[in-house]
Formats: C-alpha cells, sequence, structure tokens
C-alpha cells in the first residue's frame, strides 16, 4: 500500500506514469467516470482549506466515488482530543482512501504510520503540499513539454513559502534545470534548498528585483511577499513592487514564458496580466484536478 | 590516571566530554544490562583538560555502541578481549537515532501526539545533520541537553 507524504515518495518514472495517466483523464474524462464507483475519500481537514478540499473531493467525484468527512478541527473528534493516530485508524475502517490536512508539521506522516488505507498529504503546516507540488510540475509538463532543460523563475517569499521548496526538490532531480530566486534579501531562499544544490551541482542564481531577469526566464512561479515577514514598514514600501507582476514586467518576458502561482493571490499579479495568455494560474488549477484524479487512481490501484 | 581494575572482556570508552558519561551510560542502555561499569569522572586529560571514562565489563557482542558517534563523534572505543586491546573503534553515524533526542520544533506533531516514538534520520552524512522524521526540523545540538 502506497501514500503520497511528500512529492519525494514518487520516483521521476512513477510521477511521469501519473502524469501520463492525467492527460489522459483529461482527454478521455468519460472513461474514468465510473473507475471508482463504490469507492470512498474521507477528507481529514483539521484546518480549513477549501481550495485544496474541494480540488481534492472534485477529483473522487469525477471518479465516480463518494467524498465524507470534517473542514475544520472544531467539528470533527480532534476537537474532543483525539490523536491523529486513532483518527486514522477509525477512519481506515469506513474508506478506502484519506487525505488529511493538518496545521502540525509531520501529521500526515503519523496518519500513513497507523493506516490501513492509502494517505494523501493535503498539507501539514509549513512543512509539505505535494499535491501542490504534483500540480505544478503537470502544468509545466504540459504548458512546456517537458519537465528538463528550463530555466525557473520562482519569486517573493522565498524563506517561508513551502510550494517553492518542495518544487525546487521535485525539479531538482530533472536534467538542465536552472533555478532563478528573486526575493527580498530577508526572504531569500534557506540555506538548506541552496545547500543541496551545490551539493548537486545546480545552477542558481539569487536576484532582488524581477524585471533585471524576467527576460530569461522560461517560468516564472510568483508567491505572495506579506507584510508582515518584513523586518520594517520602510523596507517592504522599498521591495514591494519589484514583486508585483504587471503588464509592464510582462513586456519583458519571452513570448512563451509561463506564469504560475499556487492561488490565492491577492495583488502580486496584477489584475490585468489575467488576460495575457501566458498567464497560466488558472489552468493550473484545473490541472489541480486531473493529477489528483490521478494520484486517487493509482493509490487505489485501479489503473 | 586512576586505575580501575582491568577487564577481561569489554569496552573502554575513553575521551568522553567531561560531565558526559552518565548520560552515556543511560543512552547506551547500561541500567538494563547486568555487567560491571565503571564510570571515571573528570579525569586529567592532556589533549582535553578533563574527561569522562567509561569502562565496561560485558560481551563485546551484547553492547550496540551505533549511538555513541551521535551523541558524541570524538569518543575513543577500545575493545578489549583477554585483557588486551584488541581494536580501537571508529563507527560511522548511525542512520536513524530512536529516543535519544526529542523534536524542539514547536510546530512538530510529535509535541502533540502522544505516545510517538522520537526518531531523527541522518539526512546530511557530509555535515553529520539529522532531521525529525515527520517535520523534517534539522536538530540543533545546542538546543538539546540529552
Ligand atoms: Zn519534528
Amino acid at each position: 500500500m502506497r501514500h503520497l507524504i511528500t512529492p519525494l515518495d514518487f520516483s521521476v518514472g512513477e510521477l511521469d506514469r501519473l502524469f501520463d495517466l492525467a492527460d489522459d483523464m483529461r482527454e478521455h474524462q468519460e472513461r474514468y467516470a465510473h473507475l471508482c464507483d463504490g469507492k470512498k475519500l474521507a477528507s481529514l481537514f483539521y484546518e480549513p482549506s477549501t481550495r485544496t478540499r474541494l480540488s481534492i473531493e472534485t477529483a473522487m467525484l469525477n471518479l465516480g466515488g463518494r467524498t465524507m468527512g470534517f473542514s475544520d478541527a472544531g467539528s470533527s473528534s480532534a476537537a474532543k482530543g483525539e490523536s491523529v493516530a486513532d483518527t486514522i485508524r477509525t477512519v481506515s475502517c469506513f474508506a478506502d482512501i484519506a487525505a488529511i490536512r493538518h496545521p502540525k508539521e509531520g501529521a500526515a506522516t503519523v496518519a500513513a504510520q497507523f493506516s490501513r488505507i492509502p494517505v494523501i498529504n493535503a498539507g501539514d503546516g509549513g512543512h509539505q503540499h505535494p499535491t501542490q507540488t504534483l500540480t505544478d510540475l503537470l502544468t509545466i509538463r504540459n504548458l512546456k513539454n517537458r519537465l528538463s532543460s528550463l530555466t525557473i523563475g520562482l519569486c517573493g517569499d522565498l524563506k517561508f513559502g513551502r510550494t517553492v521548496h518542495s518544487l525546487v526538490n521535485a525539479l531538482a532531480r530533472y536534467q538542465d534545470i536552472r533555478f532563478v530566486f528573486i526575493s527580498p534579501p530577508e526572504l531569500r531562499m534557506p540555506d538548506y534548498i541552496t545547500e543541496f544544490l551545490d551539493d548537486r551541482g545546480i545552477h542558481y542564481e539569487e536576484y532582488i528585483r524581477l524585471e533585471e531577469v524576467i527576460g530569461k526566464l522560461d517560468l516564472l512561479y510568483m508567491t505572495r511577499v506579506q507584510r508582515e515577514r518584513f523586518f520594517n514598514e520602510e523596507d517592504y514600501v522599498r521591495l514591494r513592487n519589484f514583486y508585483i507582476l504587471d503588464a509592464e514586467k510582462m513586456s519583458l518576458a519571452k513570448n512563451d514564458m509561463f506564469v504560475l502561482h499556487p492561488l490565492p493571490r491577492v495583488n502580486e499579479i496584477s489584475v490585468e496580466v489575467d488576460n495575457d495568455p501566458r498567464a497560466a494560474y488558472f489552468r493550473q488549477v484545473q490541472f489541480g484536478v486531473y493529477v489528483r484524479m490521478a494520484l486517487i487512481a493509482t493509490l487505489l490501484e485501479l489503473v | 590516571m586512576l586505575n580501575v581494575g582491568k577487564i577481561e572482556e569489554g569496552f573502554v570508552l575513553d575521551h568522553i566530554k567531561a560531565g558526559k558519561s552518565l548520560e552515556l551510560y543511560h543512552h547506551l542502555g547500561l541500567d538494563k544490562l547486568d555487567c560491571t561499569v565503571a564510570i571515571i569522572k573528570n579525569a586529567r586529560s592532556n589533549a582535553m583538560g578533563k574527561k569522562d571514562i567509561l569502562k565496561v565489563e560485558c560481551n563485546i557482542n551484547t553492547l550496540n555502541l551505533d549511538v555513541l558517534a551521535f551523541v558524541d563523534p570524538d569518543i575513543t572505543i577500545n575493545v578489549i578481549k583477554n585483557g588486551e586491546i584488541i581494536e580501537k573503534k571508529s563507527l560511522p553515524l548511525p542512520k536513524e537515532v530512536k529516543g535519544i533526542i526529542r523534536c524542539t520544533n514547536p510546530r512538530c506533531i510529535s509535541t502533540i501526539e502522544q505516545e510517538l516514538p522520537q526518531i531523527f534520520y541522518l539526512a546530511d552524512d557530509h555535515r553529520a545533520i539529522y532531521r525529525c522524521r515527520y517535520c523534517d526540523a534539522a536538530y540543533n545540538p545546542n538546543g538539546i541537553t540529552g
């Protein structure tokens, strides 16, 4: 029995097969409409995350399965102090597969350890969010027809952004990837990530201003820079515009440089960019459903 | 140097950081074994000023020393058989450390989930970095007393 706890739980070859399946599901959705007939997904959301929950539940419904669960800890047994281990042991008796979201880091690892059904980590605190990473990879593969030989810019809060850390780890397994990190100095990529890249001889550059380097990129992954992450208001005011993507900055980018964002977006991508054909963040949401469909089918060993 | 009886078979663990010998005694599980143990604290050392020494009389196959390299890589391990040092051992860092240290990341599930074993894995052999099996937070030797 398999789980998805970190994006690295699947080898590059296994990911290729997963993404092939996701593509096939996208092209022939009707063929898979009854794949999960009679199967139940338990979504155990100890903290609210409407987007992720709806995406996973939609994936199960698209496959003909059913869903159940809770969407915040207040309405669950966790509110009565039940451990993750006991919850998953119980849920294993009801459902065929579980997705867990929990504010504590490592909660999904614990769930998998005590589970009798496959567990999908739907986010454990600031630690991992593997279905987001799989979504990002599938989106890139579709937009660029490859996951190798790419110059990928990651822009914004690179220090606390778990989605960018996971994405870097996952992309580092492909050939000829060059990273460009664009962030304020206080929010630069943590040392353990840059050491990881150094150890493997993977190329990366660091910049403070997006417009300096946007012309080199094949892909731009935007994240939000939050005011409260800055040491002082002065720095925030001085730097914030470097990390807001607008039509002017897009005019400096290549014609096939796609823009991704894990969403929700606040103001780091101005709405004028939304109509640019290179803005791919809403398509990314759609890919997220297909990759979760492929994941559920794979973990349930139905394909 | 103080001489505490000669060992026929067992280990002499030398160059232990002064004051750490009791901690090692517990980590090695010596409190649960029926063997003769001499704990020498604050012995004079040319190299270290002061050091601790542990002498353990036991069958050399009964004691698992893997954890030593994690607790203190500078410890010298002398293996004794028939009253002679037959080997000076240096141990590789253990791949996993169980129940020795606690995760100090306040956001880690192990801080609230009951009866979860504390497990760390060797994430970086070269830099001797251990990470929590659950949250992947790096263990900081200065932040934990043992
Ligand atoms: Zn931890």
